[in-house]
């Protein structure tokens, strides 16, 4: 039987590896449902940005990548809602989407089980996550992805977190999650990189998509980038839902990546209002 | 109401490539399989988008729904705006209306700010 408190007892047999690479980003479906709809130089400075995240994850030779996300009914609904979860397949497909909508070809995208399942074990020492052996990505994935691994080439560790189906996961467990990802990663020989995917202030999908809290979205990666975990935890769902729409609640990925980040400062890379697109795009790094 | 149900339908088709091929194909069986009011069959089968909007069916769901009856984007956020004039505010979920100004007057706002940088 295998140590299941060991998840750094990796296959290979190799060095534990900290984790390479750590980062945040929007997955808004406009990005590409919409893409000639955006001012065309902000949309490109977009794009190059989000590229440029791919060449920089890409640099940091990683043999996965977990890519946390807010996700929209594709897998989870209100029958049976996880707080967390964490897909544990060799592949998975995605685009759920209309591919005429959202404008990227439904693919098959490797996944890596044995790592997944090391990984979960590792989570689950401190925050109890659903596994899921199949996934099927929506757009808080598959758009990211269309950027930073276009060729589909890096196996991926999809994880969520429940930002659209209330009652919704507090703050101060994503943040927990986050951390537990972190440990769990930086516990196996494997390089890992992690990029968590959500919307600041937005109100997607309804009458009022397009309105953006361009202040609200900027304080908030402030205390994001300088990694203060009581300013981010100090959000209610009541003030988010006022000044950043049910959209806002999706700043629970940014939270699990500020508390991925052991402490470290991050980056804002990236941040632009696009209405068409629903949200402020946004790139950003943190230091690992 | 059974908000629930309507949901579980919408979220089954967008997911599901053969559960949209039995919608199009027995579309009244597959409705049957869920607890619905007449007035939320109605909307789901016209489709009503509006309507659905107001019963409180979430976006992320309703605009995969509205992408499926090939309702374009901008004429998918005008078919929520009539729901609320024609059925009134949104009934149940977790959405209320703010009031926004719309993606075309924000965008010149927008631009007017970035060209006096």
């Amino acid at each position: 039987m295998r140590a299941l408190n060991k998840p750094g007892k990796a296959d290979n047999g190799g060095a534990l590896m900290p984790l390479v690479y750590l980062g945040a980003c929007s997955h808004a479906p406009g990005i590409t449902a919409r893409a000639e709809r955006a001012d065309t130089q902000t949309r490109q400075a977009l794009e190059k940005a989000l590229r440029k995240m791919g060449d920089d994850i890409r640099a940091t030779k990683p043999d996965a990548l977990i890519v946390v996300a807010a996700e929209h009914f594709a897998n989870f609904f209100m029958n049976n809602m996880p707080a967390f979860a964490i897909g544990m397949a060799d592949s998975y497909e995605g685009p759920i989407e209309d591919e005429a909508f959202l404008r990227i070809k439904r693919t098959r995208v490797p996944g890596n089980k044995a790592l997944s399942r090391r990984i979960v074990e590792g989570v689950m020492q401190t925050v109890d996550v659903a596994y899921a052996e199949e996934w099927k990505f929506d757009h808080g994935i598959s758009v990211p992805l269309h950027f930073l691994t276009p060729d589909y080439d890096l196996p991926i560790i999809p994880a969520n977190i429940n930002c659209q189906g209330p009652p919704l996961t507090p703050l101060k467990r994503a943040w927990a999650f986050g951390e537990a990802l972190r440990t769990a990663a930086d516990a196996v020989s494997e390089r890992i990189a992690m990029v968590c995917t959500g919307g600041i202030s937005h109100w997607p999908a309804t009458p009022d998509s397009g309105k953006i809290n361009e202040k609200w979205d900027r304080d908030f990666l402030e205390r994001w980038a300088r990694n203060d975990r009581e300013a981010l935890l100090s959000y209610t769902d009541a003030d988010t839902y006022r000044d950043a729409g049910q959209g806002g609640f999706e700043i629970r990925t940014f939270v699990a990546a500020a508390g991925a980040g052991k402490g470290a400062k991050g980056t804002i890379e990236f941040c632009e209002p696009v209405p068409i697109f629903a949200v402020s795009c946004t790139v950003a790094r943190m230091a690992v | 109401m059974s908000l629930y149900q309507v949901q579980k339908l919408i979220y089954q088709l967008n997911r599901d490539p053969r559960a949209r091929e039995r919608y199009a194909a027995e579309r009244d069986a597959v409705l049957a399989e869920y607890d619905l009011t007449e007035e939320e069959k109605g909307a789901l089968t016209q489709p009503d988008i509006g309507l659905l909007y107001v019963l409180g069916v979430n976006g992320q769901l309703l605009m995969h729904f509205a992408a499926l009856h090939k309702i374009e984007w901008l004429d998918y956020l005008e078919r929520m705006r009539q729901g609320l004039k024609t059925h009134g505010q949104v009934r149940e979920g977790v959405y209320a209306s703010t009031g926004y100004e719309g993606v075309e007057a924000h965008d010149a706002r927008l631009k007017q700010a970035r060209e006096s940088r």
